[in-house]
């Protein structure tokens, strides 16, 4: 009997919902690190069991946090009681030390970012917005990082090392940060080729790399941003999510602060596929587990107004790959509903029929059964959701 | 011994409860009292202070004998009754927001 987890991030803690494979009866658990903000977790493809969370707070920074029995029980990597009393000594305490590297041979003389003023400002690490572990190692994590950077552990998330080639490429010293920060929060490993990696970066764009991360490129042809003073720059564009279909990793979908958009390239050249969305401005961007040319959004009104057009909350699905876009509202509110769904808070399951799963800022976390033609709200008072991923166990 | 007093979330990051009795080389200092406290505690690294600069999180304070230590040097010797064990060193998160 398959299993369904959904690992809840919040302004205030994290929650894990378990369910078997009908999806309707949910067990919620939690809050796990309560008071902390929680703003992503993510289990091992190879050992669901292994989960990674980032907690943070403005007070106390940044602790990572793993599980080894599927988030039942916690320790920061190279803390557990056992490491303690290890006779080698004590454990350095360092899976929360980001520090970006300035080594003469990795790091490049790259320190500084563009700053709101116009200035250049030293990159200062804030917090891990997106862990995303390796497609076949558990102990292998990636932390997509505030100000924005790639980091890499290879010990279970023990220790942390810079992949400074992205921050060290040419365009980095025009990276500035957006609204709400200067964020790398998307990491989507090729499957057919894990060397080959995207990531997005808020206010700067898509990069890849082909050999592993040592070397990056801006992946951003295509895209049309008005609120830059070049729409068509290189750089500066404010990607919000990016996803792609594990089939077919050469196609990427993008929700960009406005737009909606579709790359068959790997991200070297990108089409617009709003289509017909009655606004293409939005967050989370998902693909259908077995259909790899239906995608959701869920369109937002404007970026001033982070709520849905007129109080209705609606998920918008395309069969198409995008372009043909048609509204699925069945169990959602469909007025009063001024919350958002953030660019990390939708996720699919692998069942049959494919579910689809999205927590809001108001504390709901809605799961569809049908590939979203239905919607059910599994809980509705949970803090702001910052982040919802979906493990299918079998 | 020296007392020192978490915050709440902290006691919770390294498993505690109430005050802890650190175990502190003379000169007591704040920076020898932390060091000590990240050694029996790792997981409180970057927590307190930044791990390279040694620098205190802008919103953690060092409170001690009704005073707020927490613009004093690193290195000065913290006050008799703290190193005595007569008052609790404290270690608080400020108050922020409405």
């Amino acid at each position: 009997m398959n299993k369904i987890r959904v690992l809840v991030g919040t302004r205030k803690g994290a929650f894990i919902l378990t369910s078997d494979g009908a999806r309707k009866q949910w067990k919620v658990s939690g809050p796990h690190f309560p008071g902390w903000e929680i703003y992503h977790m993510k289990g091992s493809p190879v050992n669901p069991d292994r989960i990674y969370a980032s907690q943070t707070s403005a007070w106390f920074g940044q602790i990572i946090q793993c599980s080894d029995d599927g988030g039942k029980t916690w320790n920061p990597p190279g803390t557990k009681p056992e490491d303690l009393m290890a006779p080698e000594g004590m454990p350095k305490g360092e899976s929360n030390m980001f520090a970006y590297d300035a080594s003469p041979e990795t790091g490049k003389p790259l320190t500084t970012h563009q700053w709101y003023d116009g200035t250049q400002h030293p990159w200062e690490f804030k917090r891990v917005w997106h862990l995303e572990p390796s497609l076949d190692n558990p102990d292998h994590v990636y932390a997509g990082v505030e100000d924005a950077a790639l980091f890499e552990s290879k010990d279970g998330g023990k220790s942390w090392h810079e992949l400074a080639g992205l921050r060290g490429s040419d365009t980095g010293p025009k990276w500035q940060p957006g609204a709400g920060g200067m964020c790398l929060h998307t990491i989507l490993i090729d499957p057919s080729n894990p060397k080959r990696i995207s990531v997005a970066i808020s206010a700067a764009g898509a990069f890849r790399t082909d050999d592993g991360g040592n070397s990056w490129k801006p992946i951003n042809r295509g895209l049309h941003s008005q609120y830059i003073p070049n729409p068509t720059a290189e750089v500066g564009h404010c990607v919000h999510r990016m996803a792609l279909h594990p089939s077919r990793p050469n196609t990427l979908f993008m929700q960009k602060h406005w737009d909606v958009m579709r790359s068959d390239d790997a991200g070297d050249s990108w089409n617009e596929v709003s289509g017909n969305l009655p606004t293409d401005f939005g967050f989370p961007i998902d693909v259908h587990a077995h259909e790899p040319e239906t995608i959701y959004v869920v369109p937002i009104k404007s970026d001033s107004e982070h709520y849905p057009l007129s109080g209705r909350l609606r998920v918008y699905r395309s069969r198409t790959g995008g372009h043909e876009w048609e509204a699925l509202t069945k169990g959602l509110p469909q007025r009063n509903c001024y919350v958002n769904v953030l660019r990390d808070a939708m996720s699919v399951d692998s069942l049959e029929p494919c579910g689809v799963y999205f927590g809001t800022t108001g504390g709901q976390v809605y799961s569809s059964t049908d590939a979203g033609d239905s919607w059910k709200s599994i809980v509705r008072d949970l803090p702001a959701v910052l982040s919802v991923e979906v493990q299918t166990l079998s | 011994m020296i007392r020192v007093v978490l915050p709440p979330h902290l006691r919770t990051l390294a498993r505690v409860d109430g005050e802890l009795e650190l175990e502190v080389e003379t000169p007591v200092t704040q920076g020898s009292v932390l060091d000590a406290l990240e050694a029996k505690y790792p997981m409180l690294h970057g927590t307190i202070r930044d791990h390279v600069t040694k620098l205190r999180r802008p919103m953690v304070r060092f409170f001690a004998c009704g005073e707020d230590l927490s613009h004093e040097s690193p290195d000065a010797a913290l006050p008799d009754a703290i190193v005595k064990g007569s008052e609790p060193f404290l270690i608080i998160g400020a108050i922020a927001g409405g």
